[in-house]
């Protein structure tokens, strides 16, 4: 039975599109067929984190409009084949989205794809709302500071009360807490919110820690999803998270400071 | 026709309790009253507005003032409340609030003596008492957080055995009780009940309210935050203590 994942925070700038880049593409490389859907209409960027931005020839609202087929719009990424991106529209806003649209397009998506993947856009309006509607399992994403966490906190509210699982009162949406540019060193210093005091504020099923990470912005240019890059701390971090995702277990890293190689291996205590 | 509708019965008749603020009169100054009436419905208008009402005139009559229920029934109407009985009224003062389609409450149980006003249904017996201690009314349970944004209220009183997040307000016409961590705003006895109370067990809350009687974050003070504590009304002054 194919999910839908929605990845979502309601702040702005926290990293959902590297987030929905990462995971999608970890989960394809698991060998799971999986589709990223960018509702970010009129603001296109998972096509640039991507690196397919050059390949789009139709997007979400030619389909939505029936002027191209589901199969004319994926792009299949160039990385890894049972990837495949449906790319916004840039010329549009969110009004070209509607809901009846929106879920014909993840039913026929659920026929042929193990996991959809939905890049909400920030704020809580009409493309946020139809990008969280229809989703079986939440990754919230936020940073460790109080403005970020107050809206993820709002989101939660909005996915227990307005998805289409909380209308037809079937089992809730599964939620998860990704916290993202986690800096423990700053957390040290009381700059930022400790993994801790999140957990406290929004008491949610921790996924995993991303930390703070010059690999992202260097991935992001290159249009490479960051989680390629095994080397780096975040892409690890991605990593882990896919896997706990599919159930394995492992433990939590990047929590707190680096101790050296030894600390790598077994920190995260 | 009619004997379809007498076979499938499209109607019943139940008996059921509410809480209704008693509005208790010790004056029978007319000016006076109107005057302490526009007063209260001023410091919580949206509580007032078309609220249910039942006058007690048993202290007047017991020091014998009388006085003119018509009058005081058009008083009360213009001010946008909705009387909906009387009592511990005399004959007359009965007789008259009747002829205004204002139900006459007995002590222990309504009884509605309107022969002539045919279309009063009969009321079901045991009917209810109608006071402000009334039966309370159904507890409202949640066992999910309470979200920021999110708005729960409750005609009875209200349980969350979870947390209240900033930004989320929780409403309950009585008690409130929050087995975690109440950050959002708290606000018991919305219509009024000073007798309400609230109980939690981590005090973070951005307001916390008793009939309309209200303290922001700012005025929680060092010793209450983060305890388990139960707030309360005494001389219309909030009382905040550990449990």
């Amino acid at each position: 039975m194919a999910r839908i994942i929605v990845v979502t925070s309601g702040k702005g700038g926290v990293g959902k599109t590297t987030t929905s880049a990462a995971i999608a593409m970890g989960l394809a490389k698991k060998g799971h067929k999986t589709a990223v859907i960018d509702f970010d209409v009129g603001l296109r960027n998972l096509d640039l984190i991507m690196g397919c931005e050059r390949r789009v020839v139709y997007d979400f609202v030619n389909v939505i409009n029936g002027e191209a087929t589901l199969n004319q719009a994926l792009i299949r990424d160039k990385n890894c084949n049972l990837l495949y991106i449906l790319p916004a529209s840039q010329t549009r806003d969110k009004d070209a989205l509607s809901q009846e649209g929106v879920g014909k397009i993840l039913d026929e998506l659920k026929k042929d794809f193990k996991y959809i993947v939905c890049d909400s856009p920030a704020g809580i309006e009409k493309g946020a709302h139809l990008a969280m509607y229809f989703a079986d399992d939440a990754f919230i994403v936020t940073n460790p500071e109080v403005s970020s966490v107050r809206d993820s906190d709002r989101m939660l509210g909005i996915l227990s009360s307005k998805s289409r699982r909380a209308e037809q009162n079937e089992e809730p949406i599964r939620e998860y807490l990704l916290l993202s540019r986690y800096a423990p060193d700053r957390v040290k210093l009381g700059e930022m919110l400790s993994v801790d005091d999140v957990q406290e504020i929004l008491s949610l099923h921790l996924l995993g820690v991303i930390p703070e990470s010059k690999s992202v912005l260097n991935a992001s240019n290159s249009g490479m999803p960051v989680i390629l890059d095994e080397k780096s701390d975040a892409g690890q971090a991605y990593a882990d998270i896919v896997a706990r995702y599919l159930g394995e277990e492992r433990p939590h890293r990047f929590i707190d400071e680096k101790k050296g190689l030894f600390g790598m291996f077994f920190g995260g205590k | 026709m009619s004997i379809d509708a007498q076979k499938d019965t499209i109607l019943e008749f139940k008996s059921s309790t509410f809480s209704v603020p008693v509005l208790v009169l010790v004056s029978n100054d007319m000016i006076a009253i109107e005057q302490q009436l526009k007063e209260k419905i001023h410091l919580a208008p949206e509580f007032f507005k078309n609220s249910p009402l039942v006058l007690d005139v048993q202290e007047l009559n017991k020091n014998e003032l009388d006085i003119n229920v018509t009058k005081l029934i058009g008083t009360i109407r213009a001010l946008g409340l909705l009387p909906i009985g009387i009592r511990k009224g005399s004959t007359e003062q009965n007789l008259q609030a009747l002829k205004l389609g204002v139900p006459v409450h007995t002590s222990h149980h309504v009884t509605v003596v309107a022969p002539e006003q045919k279309q009063q249904p009969p009321q079901p017996a045991p009917a209810p008492v109608i006071s402000e201690s009334a039966v309370p009314a159904p507890t409202t349970m949640i066992t999910h957080p309470v979200r920021s944004g999110q708005r729960i209220y409750a005609v009875g009183d209200l349980v969350i055995l979870a947390q209240v997040s900033a930004g989320a307000e929780i409403m309950a016409e009585g008690n409130i009780h929050v087995y975690g961590s109440l950050r959002g705003r708290a606000l018991a006895g919305v219509q009024g009940n000073t007798e309400a109370r609230i109980f939690c067990s981590d005090l973070q809350a951005e307001l916390i309210s008793i009939a309309g009687n209200y303290k922001i974050s700012e005025d929680l003070n060092g010793t209450v935050l983060h305890q388990p504590v139960q707030i309360y009304l005494q001389n219309h002054t909030l009382v905040i203590k550990d449990i």
